[in-house]
């Protein structure tokens, strides 16, 4: 599982690439990007932006229409099960959970545990439970994901990436439509991931998260990029975000703007 | 308000049209229906091949998850539709021996009754009805949940979990059909043969259980047995597959899962009825 330092995770070079749901519009153009183990990104972008597929592209889920992607410094196509290993290195939270509505949020959690590691049932049973207590989502456990509020639905998706411990996660949108309280949770979180969570053994995450609304992500140590008009722009730290003078990040920091209207 | 609603009816026309434009001949037509007949064709000879090589090829992965859903499987396309298959056997064998006493007692040919109900019953009807009635009641709620699952981005999540969508979706619904078929088709068999003869008795036509079995016996060759068996695999085989692969196999928006869930139960016939036509060439031949 080690690697050389200077290996990035993830890494995309001249990468052009199609909507997930039609692969011929394009989206993405000529995209170059590369993710340092330790790193916490928020890419920023307005609605039907490209951040779903530029992540989904990041974890290997998509194929690139041109160029490279590399996960841990091999390529990656779309399920290769000979890159399972690396694979199960990424979690990955989908923008409103997509939790399987036939099972309940505690078989949601388990499944991956289930599948991929051949534990006693008492010894994954308990992973499972630990976590889901970790999550505060022991009294949802034994429900479907179609009687649990969206809130609580998104927080058992992370359960359900977390479960397998990966050392990298990647979230689509993750406070989109969150509560308050909610929102705060996430965000200390986030934060206790990335320094080192107990639940992954005290080893940093490495995450990258979408937004389209920079407000909560304030945090000097996180990079920032934007999607626009189907390009990648690193903007650097949150003090560069703050004195951007591009019209879309104004926009997403709720800055009001000058208007004709 | 008149010029809005010439407009809109303009721009769904032109939706339309952009869609499947109108044929220019009749060979047109049919040179498009035959094209979109072989892409089809290619995509589920494809899709059952991959489906085979997968079973094969992961018969010991993830077992503990596996193997419980295969189980739920034979339970929701075999044991959950005993109770109807008992009632169906039961009209089939008073349908067969109604239709057919009243013809065989006119030559005085009741002794053909136990080879009438095998042709009828044990070759051609049980297994084609069998099929269609797993068809109906569990291959057109295949279409629903892979669509709508499809649909909700389930096959995604699956991926990005690491785990292969065709081992987890498909794998147990084509084994679970197979076995449902199969079973369902013996049970039907077994219960139209019963109710034939029943039905007979009630008829007053002079034939003891053990003459009736005796005809069934003779009729029946070692060959009934192993084309049955192939036969009612082959059509839970691909019901399942035709169903899972219009459920599954393309990127879905909710609003195409009933569209698609009416193509897939069509084709399901289709394929049925093939199949069906290739074994009584079978028959013909051996």
């Amino acid at each position: 599982m080690s690697e050389p330092d200077n290996i990035a995770v993830i890494e995309l070079r001249g990468v052009s690439a199609g909507a997930m749901r039609d692969i011929g519009f394009i989206v993405l153009e000529d995209m170059n990007w590369s993710l340092a183990a330790g790193e916490f990104w928020t890419v920023a972008g307005q609605q039907h932006s490209g951040k779903s597929d530029f992540l989904m592209l990041a974890a290997g889920l998509m194929a690139p229409v041109q160029g490279g992607c590399k996960l841990f410094g091999t390529e990656t196509r779309r399920f290769d099960e000979t890159k399972l290993a690396e694979r199960l290195r990424v979690g990955f939270v989908f923008a409103g959970g997509q939790l399987f509505n036939q099972l309940t949020i505690r078989e949601n959690v388990a499944l991956p545990l289930e599948y991929h590691r051949d534990l006693p049932p008492d010894e994954a049973a308990q992973a499972v439970q630990t976590l889901l207590e970790l999550l505060e989502l022991t009294p949802l456990a034994d429900i479907t994901p179609a009687n649990v509020s969206a809130n609580w639905l998104q927080r058992a998706a992370l359960a359900r990436a977390l479960i397998l411990k990966p050392e990298v996660l990647l979230l689509d949108n993750p406070l989109a439509g969150l509560g308050t309280r909610h929102l705060h949770w996430w965000l200390r979180f986030l934060d206790r991931l990335w320094s080192g969570h107990d639940w992954c053994g005290g080893r940093p995450m490495t995450l990258v998260a979408t937004t389209d609304d920079l407000r909560p992500w304030r945090n000097a140590k996180r990079k920032f990029a934007l999607l626009r008009d189907k390009k990648f722009f690193p903007l650097g730290s949150w003090n560069d975000v703050e004195s951007a003078n591009d019209p879309v990040v104004k926009e997403l920091l709720a800055v009001p703007l000058e208007t004709t209207i | 308000m008149r010029e809005n609603l010439a407009k809109a009816f303009e721009l769904a026309n032109t939706q339309l049209f952009r869609r499947a434009q109108v044929p220019k001949s009749y060979t047109d037509l049919l040179g498009r229906k035959l094209f979109l007949f072989l892409l089809t064709l290619q995509g589920l000879v494809a899709f059952a091949l991959i489906t085979l090589g997968v079973i094969l090829r992961k018969s010991r992965t993830a077992r503990n998850v596996v193997r419980p859903r295969i189980r739920q499987e034979i339970a929701r396309a075999g044991v959950a539709l005993l109770p109807m298959f008992l009632f169906v056997a039961l009209a089939l064998g008073f349908l067969v021996i109604g239709q057919t006493v009243s013809t065989l007692a006119k030559f005085g040919a009741t002794d053909y009754l136990g080879t009438t109900m095998v042709i009828v019953v044990v070759r051609e009807l049980g297994p084609l009805l069998a099929a269609f009635l797993v068809l109906a009641r569990v291959g057109t709620a295949h279409v629903i949940e892979l669509g709508t699952a499809r649909a909700m981005g389930e096959v995604e999540a699956l991926e990005a979990l690491g785990i292969d969508p065709v081992h987890y979706l498909i794998v147990p619904r084509v084994i679970g059909m197979a076995v449902g078929v199969f079973s369902l088709t013996v049970y039907l068999i077994i219960g139209a043969l019963a109710s034939g003869y029943l039905f007979a008795f009630l008829q007053d036509v002079p034939l003891t259980p053990g003459d009736y079995f005796k005809q069934i016996t003779e009729a029946l060759g070692w060959l009934d047995f192993i084309l049955l068996a192939l036969k009612t695999i082959a059509f839970g085989f691909f019901i399942a597959i035709v169903t899972c692969y219009h459920g599954l196999a393309r990127p879905l928006r909710l609003e195409d899962v009933s569209r698609v869930a009416v193509r897939a139960v069509s084709q399901g016939v289709i394929v049925c009825v093939l199949i069906d036509a290739l074994f009584i060439l079978l028959y013909l031949v051996t």
